[in-house]
């Protein structure tokens, strides 16, 4: 803790550099012109703007798109959760299942959610649904690989153990593979959280009404570099935020797994 | 002294092999025969690796001989049940479980509620010596907690046998003999029907009623002993060093 401290001057200094340089390339050099890099104060001025309920030049106010986003990712995020986790889990306990879905499942998923986007717009139009698929895509992928992956970890001596008290094989799923799977599988939920936001920009960008990907996309079409680092900003900020709680859920249900 | 004469388990002709990578075949275990009587301090011993935790796997019901068969009481055995308890050579804890966790999943198994088996536990918990650690996790246990944690979860699911495969092989000698002599304090307090697998001569001396020395790959038995030296036993006991020297001349393939 106390090592932290002596050396968050580094990344006190990171950050400052960074925005040195930027200061110095737009305001002051003048090296940028402002519609490529805007200056650092206009970006937070446009920050601001947006913020405090300005609908220029996209038509609606950062706190909609945020709401918009949000919807989205976290609708298909726990479709994926629900049906992925169980999915994996059952493929990995289940020999039969395994062999029915695997390869289904080893063919779909080197393809990038991303690349579904033109067929899911033909089938759902530009609306709510066709990116929920895409987020449900990309998530459910990471949960079912990570789940499997977890399940498979479960010790063989742990299975003997159970089958000696008279365990049934429900029981030993339940009370033996799934608390070995629980790191792995809570790994699964950040992992495909992440997949899931970074699928979602993506999507807006492509085919949207409203949404941060979208704001950023408008911004561009109307030449509004300070949109476009607000938007980009603003994507980092609730993607590292989804990331940090889940850290802190992770730290108070999964410190025990510690040791095998 | 004289184990009681019921017999309670019994093998007859047991024979098991295994496959190669390259599809040639090893047989670990040659025709094994015995019987085990109730409350019986029963030492299998033998060198090296070969056969004797296969012979305990199918004593468990854990695995199936290619030959012969195993009955508890009269009755073949075809799958593991909760009367023959198992402790395992590594341990083989739940680490996401605490020890009160731990020893309270067999009684919890077979149906037992909440109330009692956490009250069988703690009695079990108590009599291995573990009283206040019950909310401990087994990675902050010495080894030698974490076996008698395996001692005590394996005695809460009120088995008629308990097999023990070389629980204390990964224990220093300290430790070892401390816990040699546990067991033994545990077990005349709850006296059970105990198979204990061993490739330690003093070990297998301290503890067993009844020892049968068996032969490396493919395991057979040798010979039998009875071991009638009083309890609590001394390691430099004339007796028992001649007892030692005696058995280990035996193993000598040379003989």
């Amino acid at each position: 803790m106390k090592r932290k401290k002596k050396y968050l001057w580094l990344s006190v200094l990171s950050v400052c550099a960074a925005l040195g340089v930027w200061e110095l390339v737009t305001d002051i050099l003048q090296l940028m012109p402002s519609y490529m890099l805007p200056s650092p104060a206009a970006v937070v001025e446009a920050f601001i703007y947006k913020l405090t309920g300005g609908v220029n030049p996209d038509g609606a106010t950062l706190w909609q798109h945020i709401s918009t986003s949000l919807k989205i990712a976290l609708g298909g995020y726990t479709a994926g959760v629900v049906i992925g986790v169980p999915l994996g889990i059952a493929m990995a306990w289940y020999k039969k299942v395994d062999l029915f879905v695997k390869p289904l499942f080893d063919l779909l998923r080197p393809v990038p959610p991303l690349a579904w986007i033109p067929l899911l717009i033909l089938w759902f139009g530009i609306g709510y649904s066709a990116k929920v698929a895409v987020i449900f895509l990309s998530a459910m992928i990471a949960c079912v690989v990570n789940s499997y992956a977890g399940i498979k970890q479960t010790r063989q001596v742990h299975i003997w153990v159970a089958q000696t008290f008279g365990a049934s094989d429900l029981e030993i799923l339940f009370r033996v593979a799934i608390p070995t799977a629980w790191p792995m599988i809570f790994t699964g939920l950040k992992t495909s959280l992440g997949s899931a936001w970074m699928a979602l920009v993506a999507a807006e960008l492509l085919a949207s009404t409203s949404g941060l990907g979208y704001m950023i996309q408008m911004a561009r079409q109307m030449g509004r570099a300070d949109i476009i680092i607000v938007g980009m900003f603003v994507i980092g900020v609730i993607g590292s935020l989804m990331s940090g709680i889940l850290d802190l859920l992770g730290k108070k249900f999964v410190h025990r797994g510690g040791s095998k | 002294m004289e184990p009681a004469s019921q017999v309670i388990l019994q093998c007859e002709h047991l024979s098991r092999s295994f496959r190669r990578p390259d599809g040639s075949m090893y047989q670990v275990l040659g025709d094994v025969s015995f019987s085990v009587h109730e409350n019986e301090f029963l030492v299998l011993f033998g060198p090296g690796q070969c056969g004797k935790t296969t012979l305990l796997k199918l004593l468990a019901g854990l695995d199936r001989p290619d030959g012969g068969t195993v009955k508890m009481n009269g009755q073949p055995v075809a799958a593991p049940a909760p009367s023959r308890g198992v402790v395992y050579q590594t341990t083989a804890l739940f680490p996401w479980m605490t020890v009160m966790g731990n020893v309270s999943f067999g009684p919890l198994a077979q149906g037992l509620s909440k109330e009692e088996s956490r009250r069988r536990a703690q009695y079990f918990i108590d009599l291995v010596g573990l009283h206040g650690f019950e909310n401990h996790y087994p990675n902050q246990l010495s080894g030698g907690m974490q076996q008698r944690v395996g001692i005590a979860r394996a005695y809460c699911s009120n088995p008629q046998v308990l097999l023990m495969d070389e629980p204390f092989g990964h224990l220093d000698a300290q430790t070892r003999y401390m816990m040699e002599e546990e067991l033994v304090r545990i077990w005349q307090e709850e006296k059970r029907t105990v198979i204990f697998v061993t490739n330690n001569i003093e070990e297998a001396l301290y503890l067993a009623d009844r020892l049968i020395l068996l032969t490396d790959c493919p395991a057979v038995i040798r010979r039998e002993y009875p071991i009638r030296l009083a309890r609590p036993r001394d390691y430099v006991d004339p007796e028992f060093l001649h007892l030692r020297q005696e058995i280990s001349r035996q193993m000598d393939p040379a003989q």
